[in-house]
Order: C-alpha cells, then structure tokens, then sequence
C-alpha cells in the first residue's frame, strides 16, 4: 500500500487527536498511565488507521489483522485509536475507569469490541500473540498478529520465554512492537534493571530487527510492510519513542508513568496540543 | 456394599485388583479429543511422563513442545483458545498451576479462553521425587479463580472419560491427575457426570452413621475404609466427588442431613480442597461435624506413596479413626 503525502499527513492529525483524547479521558478518570500513551500516539494512529487489515464494524471477522496489547496500562491511547476508528462511539472514552464502563482500567477481552485478548500484568502478551499467530497458521490464515510492548515489560522472564519460542516457530505472521520510552514506574530503564541493546537481544533469539523513530509515521508504518516480508522470522520494530510526547511539561519524566493530569495541567496540555504547541492558534483562542 | 447403579469393577477388593495410573488413561482421552482437529496438545519439557507423545506421534501438526516454560505455555494456549482452538497444557502441577497462576488467572480465566489445564503428578503420592515436585495446594489454587471447573478423576477409566467431555465444555478446566498407579474402580458403564458426585458404597444397613466424601484415587481408600467400618457396625455411605467445582452441593447436603456425620479425603492439603468445599456447604446449608483426612499444613517428603501416606494419615486406619471421631461429635 502507498501512502500519500496528504494520508500521512491526516495520520499525524489522527495522532494529536488521540493525545487530546488521553488528556481528556485520564484528567476525567482521575488515575492511569499519561506517558506510554502519549508517546505511543503515532504509532497507534499509522497502526490503526495505515496499516491494519481491519473492520471496526465486524470486530470478529475471522481474517482481520490482530492486535495484542501487552503493556495494558497504555489502553487510553488504544481505547482512543478504537474509537476514533469506529469500534464504539467516541463520547463513551468518558466512561474510563468507571464502575460498569467497558473501558475498563485494564483491557479486558469480553468486555469492549476490538480488544483481542486481556492484559495488564506485564509480560503475558507476547505468548498470547503467538498463540493468535500459530493458530492463524495452523488455520492456513492470511493475517498478521501485531503485539505491542513496553521496554520495560522486558524485565519479566516470560517475555524472553516468548521471545526463544517464536525464534523456534519461525513465526513471520508476529510483529512485535516495542516501546522503547527508557522509563518505567521507579526510574529510567537502564537504572532499574538495564535492558542493553534489545535489539542484538531479538535478533541472537532469531528475530528480524528494525529500529524506527516511534514519531516517524511514515518509516513506521514501512517498518510494518518490511516485517510483512520478512519469511521464515518474526520482526521486532523497536519504535524509540519519547514518554510523554507532545506535552512539553510531561515529555522525558519517568513521573508521568504513572499519573494523570490534574484539571490545570489538562487544561495547559490540551491547549499545547491544540495549537501544535503554539504554532497555530487555538480553535477556542 | 458397592452402590449395584453405578456398574463398579467387581475386582475392588481382590488383592490382585488392576491398577493404571491417571495419566495413562489422560493419554488415551487426549488421542480420543485429539479426533476433533481443534484439539492441540501443548507440553513444558514434559512429554512422555505427561502421556502426550502418543497424540505427538498421531497429530505432529497440533502438538507443540514448548520447553520448560509453564508460564508462556498457559498464556499461548489463551492465544490459542482465544482464536478458535481447544488447547490442552501439561506439565506437572507444581509448576502449571504452580509456577504460572497469574498467567492462568489473567490470560486464561479472566479471557473465558478454552483451555484444558492438566495437572500430572499431583498429590504427595508423586513419592521420590520429595515435597518440591509433590502438588498439594493445586485444587485450592484453581478452586479460587472465577471461570474455572476443576475436576478430579478416581481413576484411569474416569480420567480418559473426564478427558474427552473437557473438549466439549467451552470453559477453562484444570484436571488434576496423579503419577502412581492406582487401582480401577470403575468400568466404562460407571456414570460420569462433570459436576455430579456420586454414591460409591451403599452399606447395608439405612441407619446411616457417617459419610466418607473422597477425592482422586482416595476414593480407593474411602471405599476400603467404608469395608472396615461396616465389620464394626459403622454404616458409611461413600461419595464420590470428581467434579471440585462446580461443586455438586445437592448430593452433598443430602447425606450430610442423611449421615449427620462426615469425612473427607483428599491427597491435597486440607486447607483449600475437598475438606474445605465440604465444611463451605455444611456451613451454609447443614452444620455437621466434619473431620478431614489429608495432608496437614506441612510439606511431603522422599519416599514411596505407601510409605507417605502411612507418615501423613491418609491411610484406611486414619479414615476409620476419622469416622469414629466425627460421629463420637454428634
């Protein structure tokens, strides 16, 4: 697929829309996860709007491409991405976090169309979507299993598990997505337990490894058509991403792992991001 | 006596009585699944002493050997389930549903997925191998998760039975099966019903004194026990309880209100198991005195099954001892 300057374009606009929406919905929610999601933002938009063989109106068609996502504390930025692509309708990303809302804190697979498979506790992603992967072999299926990770979710055993079993399947329908962001809740990845260079790691375990810039849309979304190529390997992308990104005061803060914007940071991170950081005036100004 | 409606081997109590070993008969209910081409067998580094390498043999396509890692096997079974297939997982029950619940909670319980979770080498019959490799706590760790059945064969005919219905039931379920040969009880015409316990032993006389309820190959022992107790004028009635949970609550209280006295039996750790969903349902509905024969809080050790069972008191003397006590309570 060839994407126009004008689609990527559009794809970038889709992204600060789903920043917008995380602000909203975590200020609303009171708790969740600001960094990850910011900075997953572009790759969610060229994931879910360039790249993905997908109808949000039939969320169980047996040939569409899967999506798994395994640091589950990010779904704002998923649950955003679901919605602006038309899953469920837009007004219900006010509900997260709410007792009887499907958008539940972590996702939950029966609970909201386009969640394929339950997630939270760290390091469990990566085997579901081989098990997605495999049986879509075993069933002579076309589809592609996409499973996005946190780096620092890389500090769980059984991530590496997954890693040495999808190298012995050979599993070329499995995309990791790695976010590689350096923090996670008490510091920054290589102080709490340093990671190294994940992708000599990937490719001694047999993968195929592509480094991406997680801002850059477009080498993002060729990282994905390249991985589509790949035979006889899985493809890692490990999409150096910026925690935070697009809201300067959250930007590169291990802090904001974790936390929501209160009602005034909400308001200075919306206006941020409206104006493409006071590049444009504002709609409301 | 042998309750005559449920078809019971007739060689119980000859001392040349048959034995097989559970797994033996998970093997040969895993080829009889294994007809329906959903069914894939998933093994951790386990898979001869988990009877799977015969459906390996059969079904090379569907059988995927994982290497020992319990926790990525449950988690790619979800992802297996989750897409359409009906995964078997084995490894021994210390390390699956051990060493991997969370992954079992959240990726199969908490997804609904259809995946089949059998526990080898449970109980401390697994004997030399000591307490590390000995489940004892296996039923009370998947008894407590939301969405999962859990069954306990008797025997190797009930566990080839219980294995073939498991693929029918769209559920997660946690099988628990033991290493050692043990004797066969039942035949195939023995009802086996998931989620329904079943009287056993009949004693002669109505007045019921007590109720052994049995788990697992302890039916065996209970059965034995119920022999002794009737050569005391002790009538005791003997379910059998293949089905943890859901667990058959209407049988239950009908003789706990029946016998006024209980026993439970279980290779399991009383804390959590069969004596705990029994004094659960007696609580609620019936209070009786109840006396639990298993292992008491402690961990196994090296040894033979005879020799561990002598040492912790699961021994046909400790259920008659057992018995004696709870009705002395009433």
């Amino acid at each position: 697929m060839y994407l126009s300057h004008k689609h990527i374009k559009q794809l970038y606009g889709i992204a600060n829309h789903l920043r917008e929406d995380v602000i909203t919905m975590l200020e609303k929610a009171g708790s969740g996860h600001s960094a990850g999601s910011l900075g997953m933002a572009d790759i969610f938009a060229g994931l879910y709007f360039g790249v993905l063989n997908h109808n949000p109106k039939k969320p169980l068609w047996s040939d569409r491409d899967r999506v798994v996502l395994s640091n589950g504390h990010i779904c704002p930025v998923q649950y955003a991405a679901l919605a602006r692509a038309g899953y469920f309708p837009l007004k219900e990303l006010e509900t997260l976090r709410d007792f009887k809302s499907r958008l539940q804190g972590h996702p939950h697979r029966e609970s909201l169309p386009g969640i394929e498979t339950t997630s939270g506790p760290l390091g469990s992603g990566l085997s579901q979507g081989i098990g997605i992967a495999l049986a879509g072999r075993m069933d002579h299926k076309k589809y592609q299993t996409y499973v996005i990770l946190s780096d620092g979710e890389h500090d769980e055993g059984q991530t590496w598990e997954a890693v040495l079993l999808a190298g012995k399947l050979k599993l070329n329908s499995l995309t990791a997505i790695i976010d590689r962001n350096n923090i996670q809740i008490d510091g920054f990845t290589e102080d709490v337990l340093p990671l190294g260079s994940l992708h000599e790691k990937y490719e001694a375990f047999g993968w195929h490894v592509i480094d991406v810039d997680g801002h850059n849309i477009e080498d993002f979304i060729n990282a994905t058509y390249e991985a589509k190529a790949v035979y006889e390997k899985p493809t890692a992308i490990i999409a150096h991403t910026i925690p935070g990104k697009g809201v300067s005061f959250m930007e590169r803060s291990y802090a904001w792992h974790g936390a929501p914007p209160s009602k005034e940071q909400a308001r200075a991170a919306l206006r941020e991001l409206r104006t493409l950081g006071g590049k444009i005036r504002g709609e409301n100004e | 006596m042998l309750h005559i409606s449920q078809n019971l081997s007739h060689d119980i109590f000859s001392k040349s009585v048959p034995t097989a070993a559970l797994r033996d008969g998970y093997g040969e209910g895993l080829l009889e699944a294994g007809q329906n081409s959903q069914v894939v067998v998933l093994t951790a580094d386990v898979e001869e002493s988990t009877r799977t390498h015969t459906f390996h043999t059969l079904y090379p396509d569907r059988f995927i050997e994982m290497g020992v890692s319990e926790q990525n096997m449950a988690s790619v079974a979800a992802g297996l389930a989750v897409s359409g297939k009906i995964p078997y997982i084995n490894a021994y029950a210390v390390f699956s549903p051990g060493r991997n619940w969370e992954q079992i909670r959240t990726t199969i319980a908490y997804n609904n997925a259809n995946v089949k979770i059998a526990g080898h080498h449970a109980g401390i019959s697994t004997g030399a191998d000591g307490a590390t490799h000995q489940a004892i706590e296996d039923v009370a760790l998947m008894r407590a998760m939301p969405n999962m059945m859990v069954l306990t064969p008797c025997d190797a005919i009930e566990a080839r039975k219980m294995t073939v219905q498991a693929a029918l039931i769209n559920k997660p379920i946690y099988i628990r099966l033991q290493r050692e040969k043990t004797p066969i009880l039942t035949t195939k015409e023995t009802p086996c019903t998931i989620g329904k316990s079943e009287v056993f032993w009949m004693p002669k006389s109505k007045k019921y004194s007590v109720v052994l309820f049995a788990m697992g190959p302890m039916v065996y022992q209970a059965l034995l026990a119920a022999r002794e107790l009737e050569k005391l004028s002790i009538a005791a009635v003997v379910v059998r309880v293949g089905t943890i949970k859901p667990f058959d609550e209407k049988t239950t209280i009908e003789w706990l209100k029946k016998a006024g006295a209980a026993v439970t039996i279980e290779d399991h750790t009383i804390y959590g198991g069969l004596g705990s969903v029994v004094s659960e349902v007696a609580a609620r509905s019936c209070p009786t005195p109840i006396e639990m024969v298993g292992v008491a809080d402690v961990f196994g050790q090296s040894g033979t099954a005879h020799q561990l069972y002598k040492a912790y008191h699961l021994e046909v003397d400790d259920i008659v001892r057992a018995a004696k006590k709870a009705i002395k309570r009433v």
